[in-house]
């Protein structure tokens, strides 16, 4: 973008303000969700789904995402551990961090979950519980900043070592699930004992209906919501890490550690990581089995870059693709059609909002015309 | 993103101290190893077996046979000289060299330790070897001619799944040959793809890459449940045989190895012959390298940048869907959902490893290879070890390696940036 089109672009946004915002914040993800549905309408066509069926598939994600309280339940469980893991990702981002680790983070948190609540279950639940959380968050932040303190110590760019920690991570809960003070009693095939109810996140609605799953994680996943934004935008530290995520020359220049800010920042985005394995764990699945973590790490990307790395963007960002998975289950069973499909309409969605300038080709008439093309870089 | 953090100054003499403290600590690695070996691998009692011919060859070799105590404790001593002269003497000339040693010594103790008493077959091992590095050496050759001209691409696991994906469908619609050149077109499909969102679009290359491989494994998740399951014979590829050259495919080891293989072996080779030679000879590798290095530079002296990158990045992309066949038309002939199971990221990490470079690429992704068919193989020795941790073992040689590595390995410089013409 040359100086004069920012001149430009700055004279307008003071002529009438909020109109960028509102199209960048408001106007594009609606036409990023329009398009991609249409294409995934046009996918289904393709594989030859009849008219008919694409009409009640979509009418059964609409359904299974907000239809119903159930629904509601179910959106809000899929979203919590992607927010949380989400945070994490979008927190390293703004350090300059790329964590592709969350998957391998969030395993070790929900182990470290799962052995604390079985070992210490004669525990009272307002000691456990906590207990279980605190040590999950601990092990992923201490699995995250193996990356970090070499990426600090030696330079190996997170990419690399992160990808291979995910790995790592897997066998590594293999081998646990078979260790003999962690495998189920009686069981040949690599699962953990159960949490105890005492270490469990409890149900809010099952005084409801019994089958409504949402726990107690969704209230630690708003609080992270709340800390990881006042941590980045209120605190020194978080000054610290957006300033090195910035400028990584001029933040030394300023005189900030970059080894320690790159530690801390890897750390915090691990532990928040290690909290959506315990999420998961304590809430949902009340024990470890291998990949337990189910590519929420790997979704977890999607989110944090959907949602501009911003916590409150990470939140909205994180309920549409708990919406997205929670309806794409009532779809599978009410139309036949594939839970996959909800993998390529997350896919346009993020391919929609991350390349303005696309949407903008395709859907002209919906934008103030005088940018002339030049979107955001 | 830039690969190398920091980069020491080619200019600058003396040893900066970020270096120095790497070389301290990967010699203290490499001491720590030697110590491992000892304690670990301290108890082989026995001869070692290495069967080097099989039954039915033409040139029949002896087998291999060596006292494993005798030459682990060797093994070790030399790893803990290693170690600690490049933990005094900090850094220069040797360290990566006596890191790479390091390691291969510590894999050769390991080996005599597991075959002590026993036999084992070391060619079929090697063959193996060959035949899964090849997946990975096809990604990181398509990742080496993205990164050249500045496009990271994390896509290669997207683009390799697409590429087995296809082999698959139409393989089964048209025959092995048509299978293996569709893979190819829709790998540069892909390619394209990628090109225009970060090229034209300018949309952020990490981004891209990840959509990209959302988008390719949703798909082809979604059309193999929806559509493979009740189709069968939509998923039911011819697979290409393994080819024995005449003469060469006799030679004792490295006849099995290198030429009695399928189309993808002899095309990855080929491959990065051919691209060696482009990249780093002829005058269009050089303006491609120049658009990775400094566009605005290349842009002065009238190379389309744009044009460039595209066209890099979609062959890029037509090599990682050559790749991703092998996982179908050159092994089972049947698409699974996520079937490349990311070794997409480790070709990524080969590259880097491998230093930008196709033969760097290739011997890192045979070290890959390497590894994986030691622990299938090694499963049937029965050691002692848990195999997980077996399997853990590339991973954790990776970290070391790029910790020890990347100071020296840099990356293009303009890498990860987009450029916008003026």
């Amino acid at each position: 973008m040359s100086m004069q089109d920012t001149a430009t672009r700055k004279l307008l946004e003071r002529a009438a303000p909020g109109r960028v915002d509102f199209e960048n914040l408001v106007v594009v993800p609606l036409f990023a969700v329009v398009a991609a549905l249409i294409l995934g309408a046009l996918t289904m066509l393709a594989t030859n789904v009849e008219p008919a069926t694409i009409g009640r598939s979509y009418l059964a994600l609409l359904q299974g995402s907000v239809g119903s309280l159930g629904a509601i339940s179910e959106t809000l469980t899929a979203a919590a551990p992607l927010i949380l893991a989400g945070l994490g990702l979008a927190l390293g981002f703004r350090a300059g961090l790329f964590n592709i680790g969350a998957e391998g983070q969030i395993l070790m948190g929900g182990m470290a979950a799962v052995i604390c609540g079985f070992s210490f279950s004669h525990l009272p639940f307002a000691v456990l519980m906590p207990l279980c959380v605190i040590s999950g968050g601990a092990a992923g932040a201490f699995y995250a900043s193996i990356a970090g303190w070499l990426r600090a110590a030696t330079g190996a760019h997170e990419v690399i070592t992160t990808i291979m920690l995910n790995m790592i991570s897997y066998r590594l809960v293999d081998y646990m699930l078979r260790l003999p003070w962690v495998q189920r009693p009686g069981r040949a095939d690599p699962i953990s004992q159960s949490v105890p109810p005492n270490a469990e996140l409890p149900a809010l609605l099952q005084w409801l209906d019994p089958n409504l799953r949402l726990h107690a994680g969704i209230f630690l996943t708003l609080l992270a919501v709340v800390v990881v934004h006042w941590l980045l935008f209120r605190t020194k530290l978080g000054f610290e890490f957006r300033a090195s995520g910035a400028s990584p020359e001029a933040a030394r220049y300023a005189g900030m550690r970059a080894s320690l800010i790159i530690v801390l920042a890897m750390a915090t985005a691990g532990m928040l990581a290690g909290l959506a394995g315990a999420n998961q764990v304590l809430g949902v699945l009340g024990r470890a089995s291998p990949g337990f973590s189910a590519g929420i790490g790997f979704d977890a990307i999607a989110v944090a870059l959907l949602g501009r790395s911003h916590p409150v963007g990470v939140l909205f960002a994180g309920l549409l693709f708990g919406a997205l998975e929670a309806g794409g289950r009532q779809m599978q069973v009410d139309a036949g059609v594939s839970i996959d499909l909800i993998g390529i309409i997350q896919a346009l969605i993020i391919v929609f909002i991350a390349a303005p300038l696309l949407v903008r080709a395709l859907f002209p008439w919906g934008f103030r015309r005088p940018d002339s093309g030049d979107g955001r870089s | 993103m830039t690969l190398a953090v920091d980069r020491p100054d080619p200019a600058a003499p003396v040893v900066d101290k970020a270096e120095r403290r790497r070389a301290q600590i990967t010699g203290g690695v490499l001491v720590a190893l030697a110590a491992f070996i000892v304690l670990v691998f301290g108890d082989a009692s026995g001869d070692a077996t290495f069967r080097l011919s099989r039954p039915r060859d033409v040139w029949v070799i002896g087998d291999l046979v060596v006292p494993a105590l005798p030459v682990i404790y060797v093994a070790a001593a030399l790893t803990a000289f290693l170690g600690a002269r490049l933990f005094l003497r900090g850094g220069g000339r040797w360290s990566t060299l006596s890191l790479g040693a390091g390691l291969a010594l510590a894999v050769i103790a390991f080996l005599l330790w597991a075959t002590a008493g026993n036999a084992f077959s070391l060619t079929g091992m090697l063959q193996a070897t060959v035949v899964r590095a090849m997946p990975i050496a096809l990604g990181a050759l398509a990742a080496v001619f993205c990164e050249r001209v500045a496009v990271v691409n994390i896509a290669i696991e997207g683009m390799l799944l697409a590429g087995a994906f296809t082999g698959a469908l139409m393989g089964s619609l048209i025959g092995g040959w048509g299978g293996l050149l569709s893979a190819v077109v829709v790998g540069g499909i892909f390619g394209f793809i990628l090109a225009a969102l970060v090229v034209t679009y300018r949309m952020d290359q990490i981004i891209a890459g990840v959509v990209i491989n959302l988008f390719v494994l949703g798909l082809t998740s979604y059309v193999s449940s929806q559509v493979f399951a009740e189709m069968r014979h939509l998923n039911n590829a011819p697979v290409f045989r393994a080819v024995k050259l005449p003469v060469l495919g006799d030679i004792p080891v490295i006849g099995p190895m290198l030429f009695h293989q399928n189309i993808f072996v002899y095309g990855a080779f080929v491959m990065v012959v051919v691209s060696t030679y482009y990249l780093f000879h002829t005058r269009g590798g050089l303006r491609a390298r120049a658009v990775g290095e400094h566009p605005r530079a290349a842009d002065t002296l009238g190379i389309d940048v744009y044009w460039t990158r595209y066209v890099h990045v979609t062959v890029g992309g037509m090599i990682a869907g050559f790749g991703g066949a092998w996982f179908t038309l050159g092994s089972v002939g049947r698409f699974d959902e996520n079937m490349t199971g990311g070794r997409g990221f480790i070709a990524l990490a080969a590259m880097i490893f491998g230093r930008w470079h196709p033969v760097g690429a290739l011997l890192a992704a045979l070290v890959f290879g390497f590894s994986d068919s030691l622990q299938q193989k090694l499963a049937l020795l029965q050691t002692p070890i848990p195999s997980e941790f077996l399997a853990m073992a590339p991973y954790v040689a990776t970290i070391i390696v790029v910790a020890g590595l990347i100071g020296r390995a840099r990356a293009p410089a303009a890498d990860g940036k987009p450029y916008i013409k003026d």
